[in-house]
């Protein structure tokens, strides 16, 4: 299929762009990193009181450092774009007949795949702290993953397409990321919160996949949660997705 | 059946802004002919990049009609996109890749196999001299070279249409000339060029036609010389020693002169064509016994013609 075909080549283009450059990968893990050794010690303390959940610290605490990644990494894919409007470089290949989903999907899945990457990193820097997963766990957390970078990188795309400046992108996407973080239960479980802040907890589509994560790493991979988070993340994924799309096939310098 | 490779009739584009609504392009026709250099020739902000952004598909008209290679540009965009190919104003390469990259994955694009792409890619560099860079990073190319790869990046699939948005903006003299001696040789390849320029030298040394475009609408089309005769022909002057007000009165009955005047000395004469004009001039002059002084011809430039049609100069705006 055509679709498929154009979304290989882009993708193609776009990692070989990347590995030009991979300090960059290495570089976003270099954050999560820090929250791992400079604040999970934090949570040791506390893990064992009323409404922290169960599981102990980094079992707790590392499913959000996923999800946390997840948005981290694909809010930032839209510099890049920014600067492609400049050069040129969406334009030309606009003119040509390349199929308009695979100008997003080729790009968005060369993101997906560094998130992917990066989370099997953090993962295996976790484990000497005594994070438990198993194979099916880690498997459906990638899979997880996979949504939240396909859908917060479309958006990041959607957005850099519509401001065209890097100024703007930037207050907008850290004005957007932070309320959204911390009203996901990354960095202390929701569990924790008072009853109105978990209400307003409830409208964000993030914690969600930050309770599938947890639930995940707990190895309870049946639960309704899980499904929900897996569903709430697909369903936002493929909408932003074609909100993407049509941005690109819109796109003016 | 028509020749023509791009027909538009009345396009237009508005874009919504907060002051209220911009026609930037304000009911178009044109009609380009297959194998010429078309120009099109207008002020920043006349319309010109919209226009060729609507044609290369990159917009879609608010209203009216457009055929441009033989499809329907509202209708079946995806089959005009394969057989344009489009150079904008900011080029297309991205700085960290190579020449020859970005020349494979564009033929990819276009649906060639890996090994058609790099055989294409290769013949491409060797046509714009672009071999020995081949495989550095773009940000190291010369602005010439830069223009040249672009060029060759928008004729990959080769396209019957090729549209340049101000190909030799900011390139130095010698660049210019070599990019002009390019596009030249595209036509003798069988492509039309369809290009913007507010460089008149360049509309007049390139181009077989060009329409003025201002405010979004053409105020002007035809050949460079066409264009310059419709202002008021060439002039020519005469210095006669004596009879000045016979000899006007003459001069103002041949059919081939549209005005004549007198001035000091001087008589100025406004003919069709200058160069058919001037012997017949001094034909009658020599029979009608008139002592000639001084006979000169000048022709209007572009810029009379911009000026005469848009109110004011180009050289202006370009300044």
């Amino acid at each position: 299929m055509k679709v498929l075909t154009d979304t290989g080549l882009v993708f193609r283009r776009y990692l070989a762009i990347l590995l030009h450059n991979p300090w960059w990968v290495a570089i976003e893990v270099i954050q999560p990193l820090l929250y791992l050794l400079l604040f999970a010690p934090l949570l040791k303390s506390i893990a064992g009181v009323p409404g922290f959940p169960r599981g102990g610290a980094y079992n707790v605490f590392v499913p959000g450092l996923l999800i946390q990644l997840g948005l981290f990494s694909s809010s930032g894919v839209g510099f890049g774009l920014i600067a492609e409007l400049r050069s040129g470089v969406v334009e030309r290949l606009r003119v040509t007949p390349i199929s308009r989903l695979a100008l997003l999907l080729g790009r968005a899945c060369r993101d997906v795949v560094t998130i992917v990457f990066q989370a099997v990193v953090l993962v295996l820097l976790s484990l000497p702290f005594g994070l438990t997963l198993t194979w099916q766990g880690l498997l459906l957390v990638l899979g997880l993953l996979v949504l939240i970078g396909l859908l917060f990188s479309s958006l990041a795309y959607a957005v850099a397409l519509a401001l065209k400046s890097e100024d703007s992108y930037a207050a907008l996407t850290y004005t957007a990321t932070l309320p959204l973080l911390l009203l996901s239960g990354v960095l202390l479980p929701l569990s924790l919160a008072p009853a109105w802040l978990r209400a307003i907890a409830a409208a964000n589509p993030l914690s969600y996949a930050v309770t599938a994560a947890r639930a995940i790493f707990l190895n309870d991979l049946g639960q309704a949660s899980v499904v929900t988070g897996v569903l709430i993340m697909a369903v936002l994924a493929v909408l932003a997705s074609a909100v993407a799309a049509r941005a690109f096939g819109r796109a003016v310098a | 059946m028509t020749t023509n490779i791009i027909e538009t009739h009345a396009l237009r584009r508005v874009f919504k802004s907060r002051g209220g609504d911009v026609e930037a392009v304000a009911g178009v026709d044109l009609a380009v002919a297959q194998g010429e250099i078309f120009g099109f020739l207008g002020p920043n902000g006349a319309g010109k990049t919209t226009t060729l952004r609507l044609l290369a598909t990159l917009l879609s008209p608010t209203g009216g009609a457009a055929t441009v290679a033989g499809h329907d540009l509202r209708r079946e965009p995806d089959q005009v996109r394969r057989r344009i190919g489009y150079v904008g104003q900011a080029g297309g390469s991205d700085p960290e890749v190579s020449g020859r990259s970005e020349l494979l994955f564009q033929a990819r694009l276009y649906g060639s196999s890996g090994k058609e792409a790099a055989a294409r890619a290769t013949e491409l560099l060797v046509l714009m001299e672009l071999e020995s860079a081949a495989d550095r990073a773009t940000k190291t190319y010369s602005g010439g070279m830069k223009r040249r790869l672009d060029i060759a990046l928008g004729l990959v699939h080769r396209p019957p249409l090729l549209f340049l948005d101000e190909p030799t903006t900011g390139l130095d003299p010698q660049a210019r000339a070599r990019m002009w001696t390019e596009i030249s040789g595209l036509r003798a390849g069988g492509t039309t060029v369809f290009l913007t320029t507010h460089y008149l030298e360049e509309a007049d040394a390139l181009c077989d036609r060009l329409a003025i475009i201002d405010h979004g609408r053409i105020v002007a089309s035809g050949t460079p010389n066409e264009l310059k005769r419709q202002i008021a022909g060439d002039l020519v002057t005469i210095g006669v020693g004596a009879n000045h007000e016979s000899t006007l009165e003459l001069l103002r009955s041949q059919p081939f002169v549209r005005e004549a005047s007198a001035g000091d000395e001087v008589l100025r004469l406004y003919v069709d064509r200058g160069e058919a004009a001037m012997p017949a001039i001094l034909r009658l002059l020599d029979s009608a016994g008139v002592e000639l002084k001084t006979i000169a011809l000048s022709r209007p430039s572009l810029d009379d013609v911009f000026l005469r049609q848009t109110g004011h100069s180009l050289r202006e705006e370009a300044a």
